[in-house]
C-alpha cells in the first residue's frame, strides 16, 4: 500500500520559510494535484517527499512508514523534475531505461519497458538521439517515460507537461491518467495550470504561500473555494467577490433575498461568472457592463456590481452592448459566502 | 549589409596573431633550424649529440616516470578534493583558497620549500630523529637513494601541480545541475554510481582540458626537480638547461626543446582522441 501522509511539513531556507505546516494525505492509487502559484512551495514540498531536500519539521511517511531519514532510492519512488533533468550523455533509450538499469533488470524487460513508456509519450523516433538536439516538450516526455518505466507505486511530477503545445498536452494528459489509473500509481502532481488540475485529478491541493489553503475534489474547490485565494485563483475568469450589506440575515440581490450566515454588517459573496442568468427587465442583480466580448461559445461581460469590479458569463445567444446595465439572477445553489474580515468562506449550505 | 562586414573579426583578431608570430612562430622556426642545421647547413650532429649522451636516455626514462605517477594521482586527487567541496555548503570559498595556496609560489620556491623539509638537517629527519624512528640524519636526496629521490620528488611536484587540476575540475563540477545527480539518486544509483556514470562523463571537458594542460607541464618539470635532486635526477629540461647553461651548445640544447614539444604535442593528441568530448553529448 503506497499511500502517503505529510503530516505537518515546515521547511526554511534561512529566514525564509518556503512551507509553514502542510499536512496532506494522499490514498494508495489516488491521483492529487498540487496546485498553486510561482514560488508557493510546490517544488519544495515534492523536493521534501522525494527525500531530495531535509524538512525543518514534520513527518512524511509513505505505505505508513516514515521516511524521514531514508535515501531517496528506498522511497520506492519516482520523479519528473520540473526542469527534465534528462541526462545529456545518454541516448533517449539509455534515459528511459536508467532506473530499471539500476535495478539490474534484464535487457528484454529492458527493452520491453522502454518500448512501452516510449510509445505512450509519442518519443520513439528519438530513442536513439541524444537529448541534446530535442525541443524543450521532447525533452520533457522523455522524463515522464522515465519515471514511467519503473512502474513506481509512487510518482512526483513537477510540471511534466508544461512545455507541450496545447493539443499534445491535453492527449498526454488523457493518456498518463488512464495509464496510471490502471497501474494503480500513486500520484503527486505538480501544476498551475488549473484545467489540467481539474481533469487529472481525483483531487486538488491548492498551495499559497507556503500553506495548503484547500484540499478536495475538482468540483468541491470549484464550486466552494474555502478561501478568497482558492476561488480567485481557479476558474477563468476567476469568482466574483462582491461585498454586500446585510440586514436581519438576509442579503437582497435585485428580487431575489438570500439566507447568510450573519446578522448584520457585510458579507462577501462569491460568484462564478458562468452562474448566473439574465433577469427579467427590473428584477435582477444590477451589473453595468464596461465591455462585452462575443467569444463564440459564450458572451463574457466585464464591468462592475455595486460599484465593484466583476465579470460575468452569459450565453452567446444574448446581445448586450458596452455601457448597458443588465439585471443578473443569481442560482442561490452556487454561491459561496466568505468573511469580509479574513476572506474565508462559511460551509455550504447543506 | 552584414555580408560586407566579413572581414571585422580578422581584422580584430589580426594584432594578436601578428603577436603571436613574432614571440612565437619565428623563435619556434630558429629554435627548429637550430636543432637541425650545424654551422648554417642541415644536419643532424645536435640529435646524434643528444641521443647519444649519458644523460640522454635517463633525463626521457625520469620524465616519463615522473608525469605517470604524478598526473594520475593529481586527478585522481583533484576529483576527490572537487567532489568534496561540492558537498560543503559554508566555509567552500575558504578552503578552495587554501587549497590553492602552492599555486602562488613559483615552482623553484616550491622545490626550495620541499628541500628545506627532505635535505639532511630538514624538517623530515628531524620530526624522524624526534620520534626515535632513525638514529642519525638520513638522506634522502643523493645519487645512492633514487627511490627516495624520486618519491621526493613526485611529492613536491603533486603539491605543487594539483591545484591547477582542481580548480579546471572545480569549474567542470560546478557546470553540472545538481538535478542529475538527483535524478540518478531517485531512480537508485549509488553514489560511486553516480560518480562514474552521471559526474565523470559530464565534466569530460574539463578533465580533457586538465589533463592535457597538466601532463604538458609535467613533461616541462625542471625547477622542483633541480632544487631536490641537481644533477642527479636528469630531466629532460633540465638537460636542454645544461647544454645551453653550462656546455653553451645551443643546438643540442634546441634539440631538447624540440623533442619536448614533440612529446607534449603527442600527449595533448592522445588525450583529446582517448577522452573524446562529443558536443552533442553535453547539456
Ligand atoms: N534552495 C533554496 N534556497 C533558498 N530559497 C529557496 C530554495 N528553494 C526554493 N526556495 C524558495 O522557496 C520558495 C518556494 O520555491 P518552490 O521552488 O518550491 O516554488 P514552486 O511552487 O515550485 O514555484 P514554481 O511554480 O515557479 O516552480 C520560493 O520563494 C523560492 O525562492
Ligand atoms: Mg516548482
Amino acid at each position: 500500500m503506497a499511500n502517503i501522509v505529510i503530516d505537518n511539513i515546515k521547511k526554511s531556507f534561512g529566514a525564509f520559510q518556503a512551507l509553514k505546516g502542510v499536512s496532506l494525505t494522499i490514498n494508495d492509487g489516488e491521483f492529487v494535484s498540487l496546485l498553486g502559484p510561482s514560488g508557493c512551495g510546490k517544488t519544495t514540498l515534492l523536493r521534501i517527499i522525494a527525500g531530495l531536500e531535509t524538512s525543518t519539521a514534520g513527518d512524511v511517511r509513505i505505505g505508513e512508514k516514515s521516511v524521514i531519514g531514508l535515501l531517496p532510492k528506498d522511497r520506492g519512488l519516482a520523479m519528473v523534475f520540473q526542469n527534465y533533468a534528462v541526462f545529456p550523455h545518454m541516448t533517449v533509450y539509455e534515459n528511459v531505461a536508467f532506473g530499471l538499469r539500476m535495478q539490474k533488470a534484464d535487457d528484454a524487460r529492458v527493452k520491453k519497458q522502454v518500448e512501452k513508456a516510449a510509445g505512450l509519450l509519442h518519443i520513439e523516433p528519438y530513442l536513439d538521439r541524444y537529448p541534446n538536439k530535442l525541443s524543450g516538450g521532447q525533452r520533457q516526455r522523455v522524463a515522464v517515460a522515465r519515471a514511467l518505466a519503473v512502474e513506481p507505486g509512487v510518482l512526483l511530477m513537477d510540471e511534466p507537461l508544461s512545455n507541450l503545445d496545447a493539443l499534445l498536452r491535453l492527449e498526454m494528459r488523457t493518456e498518463l491518467k488512464t495509464v496510471l489509473q490502471e497501474a494503480g500509481t500513486t500520484t503527486i502532481y505538480v501544476t498551475h495550470d488549473q484545467t489540467e488540475a481539474m481533469g487529472l485529478s481525483d483531487r486538488i491541493a491548492v498551495v499559497h504561500d507556503g500553506r495548503i489553503e484547500q484540499v478536495g475534489t475538482p468540483v468541491e474547490v470549484y464550486n466552494h473555494p474555502a478561501t478568497r485565494f482558492v476561488g480567485g485563483f481557479i476558474g477563468n475568469p476567476p469568482m466574483n467577490f462582491i461585498t454586500m450589506p446585510v440586514t436581519g440575515g438576509q442579503v437582497t440581490a435585485g428580487a431575489q433575498q438570500f439566507a447568510v450566515p450573519a446578522q448584520g454588517g457585510e458579507i462577501v459573496l462569491g460568484l462564478r461568472g458562468e452562474t448566473v442568468e439574465r433577469a427579467p427587465t427590473g428584477q435582477g442583480l444590477d451589473m453595468q457592463v464596461r465591455v462585452a466580448e462575443p467569444m463564440g461559445s459564450h458572451l463574457l461581460l466585464t464591468g462592475s456590481i455595486l460599484g465593484q469590479p466583476a465579470r460575468v458569463i452569459l450565453p452567446a445567444t444574448e446581445t448586450v452592448r458596452n455601457g448597458e446595465t443588465v439585471g443578473l439572477t443569481l442560482d442561490p445553489k452556487r454561491l459561496t459566502w466568505l468573511s469580509p474580515e479574513n476572506g474565508v468562506s462559511y460551509p455550504a449550505a447543506a | 549589409m552584414t555580408q560586407n562586414r566579413s572581414w571585422i573579426p580578422y581584422a580584430l583578431i589580426l594584432p594578436s596573431v601578428v603577436f603571436l608570430g613574432l614571440l612565437f612562430v619565428v623563435p619556434l622556426v630558429q629554435t627548429l633550424w637550430l636543432a637541425v642545421s650545424d654551422n648554417g647547413t642541415p644536419s643532424l650532429a645536435n640529435m646524434t649529440t643528444m641521443v647519444t649522451d649519458l644523460n640522454f636516455g635517463r633525463s626521457v626514462l625520469n620524465t616519463f616516470l615522473l608525469t605517470l605517477a604524478v598526473v594520475p594521482i593529481q586527478i585522481v586527487m583533484a576529483l576527490t578534493m572537487g567532489s568534496m567541496v561540492a558537498k560543503m555548503n559554508g566555509g567552500r570559498e575558504t578552503i578552495l583558497w587554501i587549497w590553492t595556496i602552492p599555486l602562488g609560489i613559483s615552482d623553484l620556491a616550491a622545490g626550495m620549500v620541499w628541500l628545506s623539509i627532505l635535505q639532511n638537517t630538514g624538517y623530515l629527519n628531524s620530526v624522524l630523529f624526534g620520534l626515535g624512528i632513525i638514529e642519525r640524519q638520513t638522506a634522502w636526496l643523493t645519487y645512492q637513494t633514487p627511490v627516495a629521490l624520486f618519491i621526493g620528488i613526485a611529492i613536491a611536484e603533486i603539491w605543487r601541480g594539483t591545484a591547477i587540476v582542481m580548480i579546471i575540475i572545480v569549474a567542470g563540477l560546478n557546470q553540472v545541475p545538481k538535478e542529475f545527480k538527483e535524478a540518478a539518486e531517485i531512480f537508485g544509483a549509488s553514489p560511486w554510481t553516480r560518480f562514474t556514470r552521471i559526474t565523470l562523463p559530464l565534466i569530460r571537458p574539463a578533465l580533457q582540458s586538465a589533463l592535457i594542460l597538466r601532463t604538458v607541464l609535467a613533461f616541462e618539470v625542471f625547477a622542483v626537480v633541480y632544487a631536490l635532486g641537481g644533477r642527479n635526477f636528469p630531466v629532460l629540461v633540465g638537460e636542454a638547461y645544461n647544454w645551453q647553461n653550462q656546455n653553451q651548445n645551443y643546438g643540442v640544447a634546441a634539440a631538447y626543446a624540440v623533442l619536448i614539444m614533440v612529446i607534449s604535442l603527442a600527449a595533448t593528441l592522445v588525450y583529446l582522441k582517448a577522452v573524446k568530448v562529443d558536443p552533442e553529448r553535453l547539456p
